[in-house]
């Protein structure tokens, strides 16, 4: 209960000013919502920010040829030294002297110590080929060697002397680097320092953007071709009917995402169902039976079914909500069922169709596992080869870049999904 | 809450109570119908002698997995069959455990294990296992004629239908030549020059179309029984297996095949490191690798198994003529040049990865 | 979607062709996952229909892929079927322990996933919560961001914490499960708690009651079809998930659909199907289970179905 005395301000019962009393129950309101959300706000940045964090570290920070740790008790060392030395007192560009080279003796004798070797060279590998066995190859020769050192490196191998090994060494002797960002887009730096495109036919990562994009452009558009006209129908249907139709719909979401791709592949393949039923047809010649698997269209027919369920269901929950009755005024005002579709009906829809159209996209830029199994060569995406270079090539510096673009992009889809749609609005049925 | 505490306690002391077996060790391999051969072979006779339980993991490439393991401080794993240039790759990183080959026990025969094994079989952390080969193998029911030379693998006019390959360079680009008329000595030195790897891609080009990529050792046998490819490269073993165990109507041609060594590595930092060790002598003994040889076909690594390699475990068919050492078979074989592979693989796979993507 | 009398022959037309273009749609989206429950049944190990079976003759089916799903790693599978088989099942059949895996995961991730979800989202849906908008754009994130990027941070992140020293099983992958499934649970608690009687709560503190109290018996009953809804979407999530575990599980940390992975690639048989079904049939039931739910909130709050 307010208190008013004449001339003065409100007071609580208790006799405290009214704004402060207000000010104060605001604040622990609000503490308590926060401590409601701390936790599991504490949870995900602990288990979800903070390793992707340190993955994206790696994209810029590798100390493949500045540190060695040693796998067994950790104890880190650093190696190339008298060589990053020269590199700082040379400018970039300098011809390797013989002292370049003694230095460069030293640092592989002791690399031989720590069996850094491999790993040292395999640093340099990235951006030079070939460089990791010349460095295997000089650390079992390098206590041997006598000067002058430019002689002996070169009796080894005719490679020590070119500018591009040199220039690769130089750029690799700081851990942070951008270069497996470069690579990431197939840039590289030359000789002089400059950036220019990698060689032709090691050009992969721009093309395999480009088709992740393309294709998942073209799956949110079969989507939302296909989504389209069942959400119109589950949303003007009386509900009891709608709901069982809807089963058709929510039981594909629901099942796991390795069941409906083992289908895929069971009705895609040359002997599978589909092919076997139209030969049997007499549509197809048994010999010229469709490749619809182990190539792209087996990565777009498999993941437009997958994600049709999340263009369906925004669709429809937009859709439920409008007023048959605005069509029916524009037909009773003289137009035909294709205007009223075109100018009344449709823009409504619009918002559902830019939220399941996101949502589908976001999802499909990102999807592993069913280009992994029925894509073939032909129909892999970016992640396939995030993933070869986690898992095979173990160039984690490069899986790292890689990931961080990717991320990057999705990110940008997703605050723009905010800006239109807005998260609180994501509906699940 | 209290089905909670149960099953925390349930799982508990499962944990538990593993941990108060013999002791154990993992060995990681690649699946399928050659671990099969392996858990028989070594893995049961082990665990019945000395007590230790031995946990088998299957990957598609053990030393992928193996670097990974080791590179992340993470190893799980204490044993893992590798190819010959994987092993010398790794050990060169020093990623591996030392072997001490006087641990090997020697020959049946009293020969020492230093010359027991065949040539190289033995390295500074790796002892072999078994020689095996990546060779054609073709369905009879989906393929007119017989294919006789690699060269019948690129003609697709012959021989129509699509053809399998292995996801890697290794391998892929040497029968590449050999299909565009390389003899077997000249492919190493080939693929060493610009020209000799275009030239190889070049090959590879004109049935790229018809190419379906296989990375797990079981998916020739099922692509061949899907009648998904016409031919396909594969582990000879698995396709010995498909014919011999399930009946399937597979051929190999064993012209162009490709022979290598597997062999047993250790991971640094591996959990349990005297098991481990225990478990590689015990299984690369004369017996035991001649007893593998019985459920697939591919040789031991040994010369004094040679004696014992008889029939294979149905107690029927003869092992010789199938395996990839048999004199028919080394015809036209080349033999795996591990040095090539250790300087070129990072290259060379990347180069075929962009032109995978192309 | 009655067609109305005045419409015109060529909308009839079209109406017709409308619908059954829908009917080709729906069947589109549930054929594939119906079309391996008879294939699962099939004698012979291939992925197709045989003559038999195209005629409904009995031989052409067989349970024998679920046999081989329980004796696959057996150590006898061969003997008798008595107790000391189904121990043996038990303990070494790879399906069964990729089954317990799941499970066990599963659980812990949905219990983890729906507490912490359900408590966020609470203090989420109260209008003094500062900075609401970006702190859901976190903990929705899980969601969004792609599998492989999570699954790759989450290896780096556990081999340097040695999360698998730390004598938990499962640890790794429970929290990276429930890490995927929160932004479920807290999208389906949301939505509930949007259309949620806040005078409700209010008229229970009129009445002398502390908030735990309110939580306990106002709140929760009105808001659990929710938070059921949500830990069953986590759950799913979690039992259907492979690449993190490909990645991130180990050696004895085998889940159904890592299993399914393996088996994709090697097994030359329709045992895949025969687990694809089982699954489909769990889908199923989860998904009755959801449809109840959402039709007994919908009678609790005096919202009938048209």
């Amino acid at each position: 209960m307010a208190d008013t005395t004449a001339g003065q301000m409100l007071t609580t019962a208790d006799g405290r000013p009214l704004k402060q009393a207000l000010a104060r129950a605001q604040r622990r309101a609000r503490l308590r919502a926060i401590g409601l959300v701390a936790p599991l706000l504490v949870f995900i940045v602990v288990t979800f920010i903070v390793p992707i964090g340190q993955m994206l570290h790696r994209s810029f920070h590798n100390e493949g040829f500045t540190v060695h740790t040693d796998i067994g008790s950790g104890t880190r060392t650093p190696i190339m030294t008298e060589l990053a030395a020269w590199f700082d007192e040379n400018p970039r560009g300098a011809e390797p002297d013989e002292a370049a080279f003694a230095a460069l003796r030293n640092d592989i004798v002791h690399l031989g110590e720590l069996r850094a070797a491999g790993s040292a060279g395999t640093r340099i590998n990235y951006g030079y080929a070939g460089s990791r066995s010349m460095f295997t190859r000089a650390a079992r020769r390098a206590d041997n060697m006598e000067p002058p050192y430019r002689e002996a490196f070169l009796d080894l191998d005719d490679k020590w002397t070119e500018p591009e090994l040199w220039s690769v060494m130089r750029n690799a002797t700081s851990s942070y680097t951008v270069d497996f960002y470069l690579a990431a887009v197939d840039l590289e730096r030359n000789v002089e320092g400059e950036v220019v495109a990698v060689n032709e036919n090691r050009q992969v990562y721009v093309k395999l953007f480009i088709r992740t994009l393309f294709l998942s452009v073209l799956i949110t558009f079969l989507t939302f071709v296909l989504a389209y006209p069942i959400a119109h129908l589950l949303a003007t249907l009386p509900l009891r009917y709608s709901n069982l139709l809807m089963i058709f719909v929510l039981l594909p979401f629901w099942t796991s995402l390795l069941v409906r791709t083992t289908s895929w592949m069971v009705l895609l393949q040359s002997q599978g169902v589909v092919n076997d039923a139209l030969v049997g047809i007499g549509v197809l010649a048994d010999e010229n039976r469709l490749q619809m698997m182990y190539n792209r269209v087996g990565t777009v027919v498999a993941m437009t079914h997958i994600l049709l369920p999340f263009m369906v269901l925004p669709l429809y929950s937009v859709m439920r909500p409008i007023n048959p009755s605005y069509v029916r005024a524009a037909r009773s005002l003289g137009a035909t069922s294709w205007t009223a579709f075109r100018r009344i009906y449709f823009p409504q829809t619009v918002p559902g169709i830019g939220a399941g159209a996101l949502l589908v996209f976001i999802l499909s830029v990102g999807y592993y596992i069913t280009p992994a199994l029925v894509g073939g060569a032909d129909g892999q995406l970016i992640s396939n080869l995030i993933a070869f270079h986690m898992q095979r090539s173990l160039n984690w510096s490069l899986a790292a870049a890689l990931a961080a673009i990717l991320l990057a992009g999705v990110l940008i889809l997703y605050w723009l999904y905010d800006r239109l749609v807005g998260i609180d609005n994501l509906k699940l049925g | 809450m209290k089905m909670k505490s149960v099953l925390m306690a349930s799982v508990f002391a499962g944990v538990a109570g593993a941990a108060i077996a013999e002791g154990e060790v993992v060995v990681m391999s690649w699946g399928g119908a050659y671990e099969k051969s392996q858990v028989e072979a070594y893995n049961k006779p082990f665990a019945a002698e000395t007590g230790i339980t031995v946990n088998m993991v299957a990957a598609d490439n053990p030393a992928t997995p193996l670097k990974a393991q080791v590179e992340a401080g993470n190893v799980t794993v204490d044993v893992a069959d590798v190819e010959f240039s994987d092993a010398v790759r790794l050990c060169d990183e020093g990623l591996l455990e030392p072997i001490d080959h006087s641990i090997l026990p020697p020959g049946d025969d009293g020969t020492p294990a230093a010359e027991d094994f065949l040539d190289g079989a033995l390295q500074d952390c790796a002892v072999a296992n078994i020689v095996w080969s990546t060779a054609v193998a073709y369905n009879t029911a989906n393929v007119d004629g017989t294919p006789t030379t690699m060269a019948d693998f690129f003609d697709t006019e012959a021989f129509p239908g699509k053809r399998g390959l292995r996801k890697s360079a290794k391998a892929t680009l040497e029968m590449a030549l050999m299909g565009d008329g390389v003899p077997a000595g000249e492919v190493y030195d080939m693929l060493g020059t610009q020209e000799g790897i275009d030239r190889a891609f070049a090959k590879l080009d004109t049935i790229k179309g018809d190419i379906v990529w296989w990375e797990a050792g079981a998916q020739p046998a099922q692509l061949l029984a899907d009648g998904e490819v016409a031919m396909s490269t594969a582990y000879n073993g698995r396709i010995f297996n498909a014919q011999v165990a399930e009946g399937q109507p597979f051929e190999i041609m064993w012209d162009g095949q490709i022979l290598d060594y597997d062999l047993f590595v250790i991971p640094k930092g591996a959990k349990n490191l005297d098991n481990a060790l225990k478990y590689i002598a015990y299984s690369t003994d004369t017996k035991r690798l001649a007893d593998q040889a019985s459920w697939i076909s591919y040789g031991p690594a040994r010369k004094s198994s040679a004696a014992y390699v008889g029939l294979y475990s149905d107690g029927v068919t003869e092992m010789g003529p199938h395996m990839p050492t048999s004199p028919e078979a080394l015809q036209n074989a080349l033999v795996n040049d591990f040095e090539f592979w250790v300087d070129m693989d990072a290259e060379l796979n990347e180069r075929f990865n962009a032109w995978l993507a192309q | 979607m009655a067609l109305p009398n005045h419409a015109s022959t060529l909308e009839r037309v079209w109406h017709y062709v409308y619908l059954v273009l829908s009917g080709m749609i729906f069947v589109f989206l549930i054929a594939p996952i119906l079309v391996v429950i008879p294939l699962s049944f099939n004698v012979e190990p291939y992925f197709t229909f045989t003559e038999k079976m195209l005629r409904f003759d009995p031989e052409g089916y067989s349970t024998r892929w679920y046999q081989t799903l329980l004796t696959f790693g057996m150590q006898a599978p061969d003997a008798a079927r008595d107790a000391a088989w189904w121990g043996d099942a038990w303990r070494n059949a790879n399906w069964i322990n990729a089954a317990k895996n799941s499970i066990i995961v599963g659980f812990f991730a949905t219990i983890l996933a729906a507490v912490l979800g359900t408590v966020a989202a609470l203090g989420l849906s109260r209008p003094e919560m500062p900075g609401r908008r970006a702190i859901m754009a976190i903990l929705i994130s899980p969601m969004i961001v792609p599998i492989i990027i999570v699954a790759t941070g989450l290896f780096f992140f556990y081999s340097s914490i040695q999360i698998s020293n730390w004598g938990v099983p499962y640890l790794g992958l429970i929290l990276a499960h429930a890490t995927l499934g929160i932004p479920f649970v807290i999208i389906t608690v949301t939505a509930t708690l949007v259309g949620f009687d806040h005078s409700l709560t209010r008229a229970a503190a009129n009445l002398g009651a502390d908030p735990v109290t309110i939580f306990r018996r106002v709140q929760m009953p009105l808001i659990l079809p929710g938070v059921i809804s949500g830990a069953l979407f986590a759950f799913v999530t979690s039992f259907d998930e492979v690449v993190v575990v490909l990645f991130v599980g180990g050696l004895d940390e085998q889940t159904i659909p890592r299993q399914m992975w393996n088996g994709i690639r090697e097994q030359i048989s329709p045992a895949i199907l025969a687990v694809a079904t089982i699954l489909v049939v769990i889908s199923i039931l989860l998904l009755t289970t959801v449809e109840l739910l959402r039709r007994r909130s919908e009678r609790l709050r005096g919202i009938t179905p048209g």
